[in-house]
């Protein structure tokens, strides 16, 4: 059965400021779906919303028609490196071992089945040499590959990525977006909150295109166009393939 | 020191105070290890301080102090998310805001109730004066602690590293930062005794951030954390019996004596260790 998310009407404000006004998409399971929009557009607050981490003033997130609160356990995400105590005393092994503990549930702790589990995540993402380094001794590329291989460790069916590939390495790129389109073609709904356009006809089927309103949303094709990027970033925009800025 | 073993074997009171003190050391580590991790280190010397007029309350109406430091541990606590939440104040400045006006409610309400003595005691700590009940107070609250911290492990790693995450997959985040003020609270008022209402904070911060310089996991973190908070507190006991000294300040010392230790020759972390490991490759360079 297909996985299905509706983000029907939703709109979010912060101390009286609104920051997604009526924002509507549908999306089924087995795409790789970028979220694109200028800086301030409300990306990171629109996938907060999807994961119902913030209050919404209206609207609903539902999976499968059920609300977000029901199939928690369903949904992975990867936090902003920004957003991380990378001082913290932890192993990457540990870190990836956190996966698990979603469906481990109150009271039960990751037994020796759990931390192979683990240690098998960390081989998908090609950091198995490093699993007993503490993570702040890692590059930024690595730091979010250990954070790939916990999302991996969740075994979810929905993945949420806050800005995967900001101030990574190349191959460390090439690694993650890899193993996204992996997960795409297992038939996962993965997510991708983006910063770089010029990679977005590669990397993405559908995007979400928005600031504060939605813009557009739908196959990359149709949506990545002039007209909509020069709506989006409200300045006039090139779109020369490889080097899509805003003028 | 022989003499100390020997008198240890000899007085009960000594021995009431030793086995709080190591109690009380145990959760102050256990309890700040995660203070320390999550940011919270002035929270803690907030709902220390701010205890104070909860224990006068309680002298004034003849009821165990326990009572009346835990309510105002915990009124404190909603009052600075409340401030912190519902307004632009930034979290340290509510803090300070709602300690001091605390603290300084505590002052005059002893002064109030009883003589300047007590106040001293309250204050800075005085661990040979420990009452059989004040043991039993602590040593159960201490299990308490160690009970809830051994059972939910997993959901205060995970929430002390990466909130987001533990909020995504369902923990009530906000519930379990209230969970641990709570708790801070009831360690802060089995503390009082041994180390005083100003110097909770140094139990609570050091022995925890001295652990975070010797290891990169948590477990080990709180382990050597505890052990680190209960040596300072014997130690802190037995200059207290021998030189007749209040146990706070010197359990402090001794706390922050470990912290300098570790901040110059841990293995990882230590300032000496970094220095000569760069002019090491500064020469093979």
């Amino acid at each position: 059965m297909k996985d299905q998310i509706r983000v029907h009407d939703v709109s979010v404000s912060y101390y009286g400021n609104p920051v997604l006004v009526d924002v509507s998409f549908t999306f089924t399971s087995g795409n790789l779906i970028g979220i694109l929009g200028p800086n301030g557009a409300g990306k990171s607050t629109l996938m907060k919303a999807m994961l119902g981490l913030i209050p919404n003033d209206k609207g609903s997130v539902e999976i499968n028609g059920k609300p977000i609160k029901e199939v928690r356990k369903q949904i992975a995400y990867v936090p902003q490196r920004s957003n991380i105590d990378w001082n913290f005393p932890i192993t990457v092994k540990d870190t990836v071992l956190l996966g698990t503990y979603p469906k481990l549930g109150l009271f039960h702790r990751p037994k020796k089945e759990h931390k192979e589990w683990a240690m098998q995540c960390l081989e998908q993402v090609g950091m198995a040499d490093f699993a007993n380094q503490q993570i702040g001794e890692l590059s930024g590329g690595q730091q979010q590959r250990v954070f790939l291989a916990r999302a991996l460790a969740q075994q979810a069916d929905i993945f949420f990525l806050d800005e995967p590939f900001v101030g990574i390495d190349v191959s460390s790129e090439e690694v993650i977006i890899g193993i996204l389109k992996l997960l795409r073609d297992e038939g996962k709904l993965v997510f991708v909150v983006h910063h770089d356009l010029t990679k977005v006809k590669h990397y993405f089927d559908e995007l979400v295109l928005i600031n504060k309103n939605l813009i557009a949303a739908g196959p990359v094709q149709e949506i990545f166009t002039t007209e909509n990027m020069t709506r989006a970033y409200q300045r006039p925009f090139s779109m020369v393939e490889g080097s899509e800025v805003p003028l | 020191m022989i003499d100390f073993i020997h008198d240890l074997q000899t007085y009960a009171f000594l021995q009431k105070a030793f086995t709080t003190s190591i109690m009380v050391g145990v959760i102050c580590g256990v309890i700040g290890s995660f203070i320390v991790l999550r940011g919270m280190a002035l929270m803690g010397d907030a709902i220390s301080h701010a205890i104070l007029p909860g224990v006068a309350i309680s002298y004034m109406l003849g009821i165990n102090y326990f009572y009346g430091a835990v309510l105002t541990g915990v009124l404190t606590a909603f009052g600075i998310g409340a401030i912190t939440q519902n307004s632009r104040i930034k979290s340290d400045s509510s803090i300070g805001l709602v300690f001091s006006a605390f603290f300084a409610l505590g002052i005059i309400l002893i002064n109030r109730a009883k003589s300047a003595t007590d106040l001293t005691q309250i204050l800075f700590g005085n661990v040979l004066a420990v009452r059989t009940s004040d043991m039993w107070l602590t040593l159960a609250i201490g299990g308490l602690v160690l009970l809830v911290v051994i059972i939910f492990y997993k959901e205060l790693l995970i929430s002390s590293f990466d909130e987001t995450m533990a909020a995504a997959y369902g923990l009530p985040t906000r519930f379990i930062h209230y969970a641990i003020m709570f708790l801070l609270t009831l360690v802060t008022v089995a503390s009082l005794q041994t180390v005083g209402v100003i110097l909770v904070v140094s139990l609570l911060i050091t022995p925890a951030s001295t652990a975070y310089l010797l290891t990169n996991r948590l477990s080990v973190m709180v382990v050597l954390s505890a052990i680190f908070g209960a040596l300072s507190a014997v130690i802190g006991l037995y200059f207290s019996f021998l030189y007749n000294m209040p146990s706070g300040p010197v359990i402090a010392l001794v706390t922050t004596a470990l912290f300098v230790l570790a901040f110059l020759f841990s293995p990882k972390q230590g300032l000496l260790v970094r220095k000569l490991k760069s002019a090491n490759r500064k020469r093979y360079a």
